[in-house]
């Protein structure tokens, strides 16, 4: 089969951490419906993944399915879910001083911090969110400081860290309003000092970037220059400077959210807004920037800057044509973690249509974050990430039957 | 033990003995409705009464404050001139119980012990907050109102009817619910495990909790025997001690102890407690009852349970599991949800029935658990919990089946009176969120320090 060994090809260069694994990531999985997220649901049909990757996808009888593939089947199939802001890894289930990563307190700018060095693969947390589909997960450095680190994107398999990661570094996670402020005589205690720190940080940024082009440029000359000592977390920023990365802004409030636009204006760098709780007040606005929103769970709690929130915001954002992703997002108590699935489920009975609210958590959330050549949709040539369900996926009395990472069946438990 | 909740010697509370003469007069006139009462009639809708086998086509009779029938629709059994409405397609059921919730900026017990049985909750309830809009968004009709769990007594609790119709409340009181001497209903919340664990003088271990509790309930023995031999004479009675005498109501029967508790054997502590002092019990939370499952039902003690999204957030909780319900459903224990607001939102309470029946719980247990079972556990049972004559006229009109993610509630009644419409735009806002839905509240998350932080 020669689109196989092409495959193996592909998969050899983009997928060496799962060599060991690929002679066993081989599965077909049929579905009364399957939501393949690329065009209209498919009745009775079949998704098949070798080495890893979807091979085929299409009605039973019209996809050749090789023989000695594990066979799976569901009620309804979807592409792994994906929630698209979360600290799962980092704020451990116990909450307890020593598993819980997501905060660095010492300063309010480390946009160094990276969130590989924090992520515990082995947080039973994954395994739980994992067990009702969730097959990938933007984690990092939580809201709670101005500039408080890292984020980036791993599949909820893997015993470290390595054999987990999609994306290494994603974004710089940027907290304003009461998340980031201090007391007393601390900064920022104001939304005002706020961006003041934000841009003079980025003005240095900006101002490092341009002395190490300098240095680069004359070092090739005979009379040399020194590049600038480095700067880790002049130089993590420098990279949302040069849209390597993207500033992960969290704004609840319309003055934080139109702070977020105008930083990103001046700096003429990508955000996403996340949370972005009042978000509805600013439609307009946030769609001619054409940023995206990383919404907050529909069910979160209303209190301070999420204080008005509504559970019909992605059904307003969406209609609107903003792109918008939903995140179980970061909790200090209880619950540790919230489901995406769950947080969908709201929205799509508080006005999302069913196939939209999915996106949310599929592919839209993989377009947003940069993924959907690998994740978000079942398509041949990506990643055999599925979610199998006994019925309507979104209905709590539903179950996530089955879970397949890379091909891999990594739970068959009635979930 | 004697842990039995049911209450064959409870006081019948007033407000049902006012009206019990009347119940036998044919339940025509309800004492507080306006001299000639005009019949509601809610026909059509798919009736889940709890009390009996769902209607598919049925038809309830409510007059002033109470329902008069229910039924299968019966267009000759339509009292003349009463006021009918249709309600097709949709789904009516009894208002919903919540045994465990913190809204409306609860402050009971404070900072400077660990045992407060003798302050109230209800002194520190604002009427105003939103948070009572947002209950009845959800379809609740009644809430056992409770301080927190970070002692291990906090104090006392008090039973509200959210009657917020045909005028909103002006004071908490007038949402009271009242026993026959027209003192406040409610019980006394107590806490083990690790909240209440700190430095002196709070416990340091679950030995000195223990300790602690059973050194006052012994002190308030003492105490109810000192009052006994005075036999009224005011020259021999003690000086008064509003902690004890809660605590004395305890051991009576008349309060019943609602008690915070997660883990398996700090729920056998609750049971030995109860027990040995004789306390009517109902265990919260119980993260781990399924370890300890057939212990409570042996103990004959009810279960007030409440499903999160994910286990942890307390090293107590982590091992919170799905299945909690249906593993003390099968062993035969008595059980009912909880909210636990700000921990789980009002608005979507039916979705803990459906976690549980997602968790293998039946149907039957899962609604009875939002309602019926609720009500038992407040010792309520004789007047609200399912649709039946005599009973108070709390309902749901819900837009589908209670389990479904995608129904919404269309209207709460509590004793008669539409409280809730989301058709009202006023309502909706409280409904679904918004600009000015979260004003004037306060949540409550106890003993979590960032959670304290944002407050």
């Amino acid at each position: 089969m020669t689109h196989r060994s092409v495959l193996l090809l592909l998969c050899s260069c983009a997928w060496g951490l799962f060599d060991t694994r690929l002679a066993t990531a081989q599965v077909a999985v049929q579905g009364e419906l399957v939501y393949t997220m690329a065009g209209e649901p498919i009745r009775n049909g079949v998704v098949v993944v070798v080495d890893g990757k979807i091979a085929a996808v299409g009605p039973v009888g019209t996809v050749s399915v090789p023989a000695g593939l594990r066979r799976l089947s569901a009620h309804v199939v979807t592409p792994g879910l994906i929630d698209a802001h979360s600290t799962l890894g980092l704020s451990g289930l116990l909450n307890y001083e020593h598993d819980q990563e997501q905060l660095e307190r010492s300063a309010p700018i480390q946009p160094a911090l990276r969130a590989l060095d924090a992520y515990n693969a082995q947080d039973r947390l994954i395994a739980w969110v994992r067990g009702f589909g969730v097959t990938t997960i933007h984690t990092g450095h939580a809201p709670g400081e101005l500039i408080s680190g890292q984020t980036m994107i791993v599949k909820t398999v893997g015993n470290t860290v390595d054999e987990a990661l999609l994306v290494p570094k994603r974004a710089i996670a940027c907290s304003l309003g009461a998340a980031a402020r201090k007391s007393g005589a601390q900064s920022p205690g104001t939304r005002g000092k706020m961006m003041s720190m934000l841009r003079a940080e980025l003005i240095r940024a900006q101002e490092y970037q341009a002395k190490l082009a300098r240095g680069v440029e004359q070092t090739e000359k005979p009379e040399g220059g020194e590049p600038p000592p480095r700067d880790l977390n002049l130089e993590a920023l420098a990279q949302v400077l040069r849209g390597e990365l993207v500033l992960l802004v969290t704004a609840d409030r319309a003055t934080d959210i139109a702070n977020a636009l105008r930083l990103a204006e001046e700096f003429n760098i990508r955000i996403w807004l996340d949370s972005a709780a009042e978000s509805y007040l600013l439609i307009d606005q946030i769609k001619a920037a054409g940023v995206p929103v990383i919404l907050h769970p529909t069910m979160a709690r209303a209190v301070e800057d999420t204080e008005n929130l509504s559970f019909e915001t992605a059904a307003r954002l969406v209609a609107a044509g903003i792109p918008v992703a939903l995140q179980s997002g970061y909790e200090a108590y209880v619950p540790k973690s919230r489901v995406v699935l769950f947080e969908a489920a709201r929205a799509a009975a508080e006005g999302l249509a069913f196939d939209q609210a999915l996106a949310t958590i599929t592919i839209d959330a993989a377009r947003i974050l940069g993924i959907d050549q690998r994740v978000g949709s079942l398509e041949v040539g990506k990643d055999g990430d599925l979610a199998l369900y006994d019925g309507d996926p979104f209905e709590y009395t539903s179950h996530c039957v089955g879970v397949v990472v890379n091909g891999q069946i990594v739970s068959q438990e009635i979930r | 033990m004697k842990l039995i909740l049911l209450p064959a010697v409870a006081a019948r509370p007033a407000w049902l003995a006012r009206r019990a003469p009347l119940a036998i007069l044919l339940g025509l006139v309800a004492l507080t409705a306006p001299a000639v009462a005009v019949e509601k009639v809610f026909v059509h809708a798919r009736i889940i009464p709890i009390a009996q086998g769902e209607i598919a086509d049925g038809m309830l009779i409510v007059e002033g404050t109470r329902i008069v029938s229910v039924g299968p629709f019966a267009p000759d059994a339509i009292p003349a001139g009463a006021e009918v409405i249709d309600v097709r397609g949709k789904v009516l059921m009894p208002g919903l119980i919540c045994t465990h919730s913190h809204i409306g900026g609860i402050g009971a017990a404070d900072g400077s012990a660990p045992i407060q049985p003798g302050v109230n909750v209800r002194d520190g309830l604002n009427i105003r907050d939103s948070g009572f809009r947002r209950a009845l968004a959800g379809g609740l009709t009644t809430l056992n109102i409770m301080p927190g769990s970070g002692h291990l007594i906090s104090g006392q609790t008090v039973y509200v009817k959210l009657r917020f119709a045909p005028d909103p409340p002006r004071t908490i009181d007038d949402l009271l619910i009242r026993d026959d001497r027209g003192a406040p209903l409610g019980g006394l919340k107590m806490a083990n495990g690790t909240n209440s664990i700190r430095s002196a003088p709070w416990p340091g271990t679950r030995g000195k909790s223990m300790y602690l509790v059973r050194e006052q309930f012994i002190k308030a023995r003492e105490y109810q025997a000192k009052v006994a031999q005075a036999a009224g004479d005011a020259a021999k009675l003690p000086p008064r001690d509003l902690h004890l005498e809660t605590l004395v109501e305890a051991m009576q029967g008349t309060r019943i102890v609602h008690h915070h508790t997660h883990r398996h054997d700090d729920i056998m502590s609750v049971l030995r407690l109860a027990d040995e002092f004789q306390l009517r019990v109902v265990l919260h939370h119980v993260s781990e009852a399924w370890r300890v499952a057939s212990e409570i039902a042996r103990a004959n003690v009810p279960c007030s349970i409440i499903l999160i999204d994910s286990p942890g957030g307390k090293l107590e909780a982590e091992q919170m599991r799905f299945d909690t319900g249906r593993v003390l459903e099968q062993a035969g224990v008595r059980v009912a949800f909880h909210t636990d607001d700000w921990i789980t939102d009002s608005r979507v309470f039916n979705r803990m029935a459906a976690l549980g029946v997602r968790g293998g719980m039946s149907r039957e247990a899962a609604l009875r658990a939002l309602t019926l079972s609720g009500a038992e556990i407040l010792d309520l049972q004789r007047c609200i919990g399912s649709l039946e004559p005599g009973k108070d006229a709390d309902f749901v009109v819900l837009s589908g089946d209670p389990l479904s993610v995608y129904t919404h509630v269309l209207e709460t009644w509590v004793e008669g009176q539409k409280v809730f419409d989301r058709n009202r735009p006023e309502d909706r806002l409280y409904a679904v969120g918004g600009f000015g839905a979260s004003h004037d509240q306060n949540p409550y998350f106890c003993c979590c320090e960032q959670g304290a932080e944002s407050q």
